[in-house]
């Protein structure tokens, strides 16, 4: 890798951004094929019912209906990874979402129609819509695919994890504190709806599929199992995706359906969800409720956490179950915690099913950690700053869980926010008058070189230059909209020294991309980057021997620039100084020996002896561990940590939460793009602060009471804080040029620092998202009450 | 506005032939009573930069300019386009590939994510541009004025984005705002 770094670090806007704002990029809504049917599924009126039968014939009759199926119709395998989700339902309905049947038509409106005329009775049943209900002795088995694996029958999932002695940590604190956090239901609200296109070819039976997954190669798996079909005769291509942030994580129900009525029909089906449909039936964030116990000695050093977790899993299972995963790793090593007791369960309900979401469980257990932090800290009459710069992490620690930070910039993050924020200055707010304003701070842990939650992590890349000097990156990786394929070619022209425009990206067809996990847990920018480096770094040896050959050296290092590729001054580590005269030359017929064009060199590679390409592929699998039974490992090549300090006022006649400044500080080891960095902490920290304070999927007997967003209270241009970001670069060597991965860390800390400083604000105890004005005002009842009874 | 239009909307009208000017050209289409502009310029025109975010008038994607008044095409009768001079964001683009002031500060400025907002918010701003530069007529004189950021803020609350928490979208607007000064 280079050292004077041309394009890596520079604020290029996204690659991609001119075809989205013209209307040129297709989206999933965009793709119209000839002979096109639309699509739509009929689902459950009842969250919890029988079906004593469905009656379909009025809608097959309808002039333009050309298939309707139901479970009858198709011969298929259950989807999720515990496969405990049918496709279409039959016999019984256990969510709001359940599909019964689905219909293709001419036009959407025939087949809304249509939907009107199936007829389907049902047998109302009393559901179960509290995990702690769905446990006890008597409760119904809710889902009937899964039985046996655990000691209750409403058992979806079960994680068991602990490190150090927890009796003795226990013995020494000074204090122990125990709480119990609720956390809501939210969900994604990409902007563009759920979509898929399918379409079946009858002659050689493959189905090629237009799908916003964010994990194309598991996706064509499922699929494949889903379906009974072979994977290779599924192709998958990805139109532009209008917003992932791991909603498309799984395969749902609608993508086979949609390929199902399209085997059928052997046309062309389109299902686009409305946006009701999209509240309704796209998945969410786990709901939980974290019991947690935390004690420190009376210095302040934390001893144990012991943690038992609930998590209301819905009917069925998707990958929400394993996000402990992911809250253990905070649990067990944010903060230097001698001991850790983590015991987590997903219990099945008659609700939605949770799936996964940006910070994948680490916003909830950030919450109640960073909550709890604030409470030891009053209990030792202890400074909220001063706690936590004694326990933050440090570089070198290998945590009791096994995670080994070769960078840490913990405390850094944490200094920078402080000293920012004037935290000291404010911590203590004034005690009269409508409005008070208060400070919080909260730190997160995530992990920052992918996760090995599969056998593998890896990447695959395929770079090639054309003969006219032009680079091919076919890459493994996805694009959601976070900038990966932007910072892919910043990494290529850095390396390859040739204008960003000259770099292609090929990224969206499985049956050309080499083989890539997908894109989740921050991990793109790292992997494929490292991916990326490593093709360029094989593609290169074999230009240097052609530009050698040409130049007629043994020479065999080369810089390359400006399109060139320039002899080395072998005898310092500056690139020689023909180059500087070679500009003056290089619009000039003067030959010079110290340089050859790129295209050139590739010309001649095609068409001089040996004859080759220039072309390489390279597979990156980060160092790693998968980790073994007992959660214990190394599980990613690296870990980011991130600090916010946010301040708000609270009007205490209304109970309305403004959030006024937020400093953030993270470790992303080295920016790669500020302009694209900044976009992810914003936007991160902005779904944030709508988890904090305002959003809720409500859900009352098993229905969504609030599916659009009239009542889906997502923030507004009109809504945002000033944010003040401060990267803190830690050049882990394992990333591409220092970088760590950066997606969902800025929303994971922001709820835990927007109630701290309304609790600061107001002195008040909050437990629970969203930190809504009803609950402060009810809060601030309370302690008025209190106040009342001891006078 | 938007509960008058929800009104209009359960009103039949007959199959209609309707005229109007799109992104500069003159085209007509027949139309059902109750079809919504947004359908319209997507299925008829195939023109697909107008997105449909939710059809129920409450996410902007779908934000066209109406005789350079921005509205929410979801909700906005196709047949009350009859006669009107309809903007798309297919139609800030210059004949020679060059994007709209407007566009490229949008992109300059990292305001695009996922995209699937910004046609919207481009048509928005636009609209925006339009207030401005015929807000302050004085006789002999025209002042250009540059909106605070908060009204700017105050502009955009009808346009929903998940991806960028606004912050580079508002940044766009005002320097678009400080070139054209
Ligand atoms: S699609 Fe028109 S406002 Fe959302
Ligand atoms: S850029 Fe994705 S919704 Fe705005």
């Amino acid at each position: 890798m280079k050292k004077n770094l041309k394009v890596i670090g520079k604020p290029i806007p996204k690659h991609d951004a001119r075809s989205r704002i013209t209307g040129e990029a297709v989206y999933g809504h965009d793709i119209v094929l000839p002979h096109m049917l639309h699509g739509v599924i009929l689902r459950t009126e009842h969250p919890s019912a029988i079906i004593e039968s469905i009656d379909v014939s009025a809608a097959k009759k309808l002039p333009g209906v050309v298939c309707v199926i139901t479970a009858d119709d198709v011969d298929v395998n259950n989807i999720s990874y515990k496969r405990d989700h049918p496709i279409l339902k039959k016999n019984e309905v256990n969510c709001i979402r359940d599909e019964i049947a689905a219909v293709a038509a001419e036009t959407k409106e025939i087949a809304r129609q249509a939907l009107k005329l199936i007829k389907v009775k049902y047998k109302i049943r009393k559901g179960i819509y509290d995990p702690h209900e769905a446990l006890k002795k008597d409760a119904p088995q809710i889902n009937k695919f899964i039985g046996g694996k655990f000691s209750n029958k409403n058992i979806a999932e079960t994680f068991h994890y602990e490190h150090g002695n927890l009796a003795e940590e226990k013995k020494k604190s000074a204090v122990t504190i125990t709480r119990r956090f609720t956390l809501p239901r939210v969900t994604h609200a990409c902007m563009a709806t759920s979509n898929i296109t399918a379409h079946y070819t009858k002659t050689d039976k493959k189905l090629l599929l237009y799908s916003s997954t964010q994990v194309p190669f598991l996706y064509q798996r499922d699929m494949a199992h889903a379906l009974k079909m072979n994977p290779s005769d599924i192709r998958i291509i990805q139109p532009v995706i209008g917003g992932g942030f791991g909603s498309k994580l799984d395969m749902y129900p609608f993508e086979p359906i949609c390929a199902l009525l399209s085997i059928k029909t052997g046309r062309p089906v389109q299902i686009l969800y409305s946006r009701e449909e999209e509240f309704i039936a796209s998945p969410t964030r786990q709901p939980m409720i974290i019991d947690l116990t935390v004690g420190a000695d009376a210095k302040g050093n934390f001893t144990f956490r012991e943690i038992n977790i609930i998590k209301d899993n819905g009917a069925y299972t998707s990958w929400g179950a394993t996000t402990p995963f992911v809250i253990m790793q905070a649990f067990s090593s944010l903060y230097k915690i001698p001991a850790c007791c983590f015991d987590a369960m997903a219990v099945y309900t008659n609700n939605v099913f949770a799936g996964s979401f940006r910070g994948y469980g680490n916003p909830q257990a950030t919450f109640a950690l960073e909550r709890m932090i604030d409470l030891l800290a009053d209990e030792l009459g202890m400074g909220k700053a001063e706690i936590r710069l004694l326990n933050a992490n440090e570089k070198g620690e290998v945590t009791g869980q096994g995670l080994h930070y070769e960078t840490c910039g913990h405390k850094e993050c944490l200094e920078t926010v402080i000293a920012k924020s004037h935290f000291k200055k404010k911590k203590s707010p004034e005690k009269s008058g409508r409005y008070k304003r208060g400070i919080g701070l909260a730190s997160m842990l995530h992990v920052g070189g992918g996760a090995k939650i599969y056998r593998s992590d890896g990447c695959g890349t395929t770079v090639k230059i054309d003969p006219y000097g032009f680079c091919t990156v076919i890459t493994g990786s996805t694009e959601i909209g976070q900038g990966s394929e932007t910072v892919l070619a910043m990494m290529a022209a850095e390396e390859l020294g040739i204008d960003l425009n000259k770099i292609k990206i090929i990224n969206t067809d499985t049956d050309v991309k080499p083989w890539d996990v997908g894109v989740h847990a921050s991990r793109t920018s790292f992997v494929a980057g490292n991916s990326l480096l490593g093709a360029i770094k094989i593609l290169k040896e074999k230009l240097n021997k052609k530009a050698a050959q040409l130049l007629n050296t043994n020479d065999s290092y080369f810089d390359y620039e400006n399109g060139n590729i320039y002899l080395q001054n072998t005898n310092g580590g500056e690139p020689a100084n023909a180059k500087k005269n070679s500009v003056l030359k290089k619009n000039s017929e003067i030959p010079d020996s110290s340089f050859v064009k790129l295209d050139k060199v590739v010309r001649e590679m095609h068409f001089g002896e040996p004859n080759e390409l220039a072309i390489a592929s390279y597979f990156y699998e980060p160092s790693s561990k998968f980790q073994d039974k007992t959660f214990k490992g190394n599980v990613s090549g690296t870990y980011a940590f991130a600090s916010q300090s946010i301040e708000v006022e609270v009007d205490t006649y209304t109970g309305n939460v403004k959030v006024l400044d937020i400093y953030v500080a993270q470790d992303v080891g080295k920016v790669l793009n500020p302009l694209l960095l900044d976009g992810q902490i914003e936007g991160g920290i902005l779904q944030g602060v709508g988890y904090a304070l305002s959003e809720e999927l409500l859900v009352k007997e098993g229905r969504i009471l609030n599916p659009n967003f009239h009542n889906y209270k997502m923030l507004t241009a009109a809504d945002i804080p000033n944010i003040h970001f401060y990267p803190v670069e830690t050049n882990d060597k394992q990333g591409p040029y220092g970088a760590k991965g950066v997606g969902e860390a800025p929303l994971i800390p922001t709820a835990a620092a927007i109630a701290n400083a309304v609790c600061n604000a107001l002195a008040i105890e909050l437990l629970d998202l969203p930190v809504t004005p009803e609950k402060i005002l009810k809060a601030l009842a309370e302690k008025e009450k209190l106040k009342k009874q001891t006078v | 506005m938007r509960e008058r239009m929800k009104k209009v909307k359960s009103v039949q009208y007959p199959q209609h032939e309707i005229s109007f000017i799109l992104n500069g050209k003159k085209v007509s289409c027949k139309t059902k009573g109750s079809a919504v502009l947004l359908d319209v310029i997507r299925d008829v025109f195939e023109l697909k930069g107008t997105k449909p975010g939710c059809h129920e008038g409450e996410c902007g994607a779908c934000t066209v300019l109406v005789d350079n008044v921005p509205v929410n095409s979801c909700l906005f009768l196709a047949v009350n386009a009859d006669g009107k001079n309809i903007l798309t964001v297919e139609g800030l683009l210059h004949a020679d590939g060059t994007l709209d002031p407007v566009q490229e500060s949008l992109v300059q400025n990292g305001a695009v994510q996922c995209g699937f907002c910004s046609s919207g918010m481009a048509m928005s701003l636009k609209a925006l541009v339009h207030q401005y530069e015929n807000a302050h007529p004085v006789a002999g004189e025209i002042k250009k004025g540059i909106p605070s950021r908060d009204e700017i803020k105050k502009h955009l609350e009808g346009n929903l984005c998940r991806c960028t928490g606004y912050v580079k979208i508002l940044d766009a607007a005002e320097k678009l705002f400080l070139n054209n000064e």
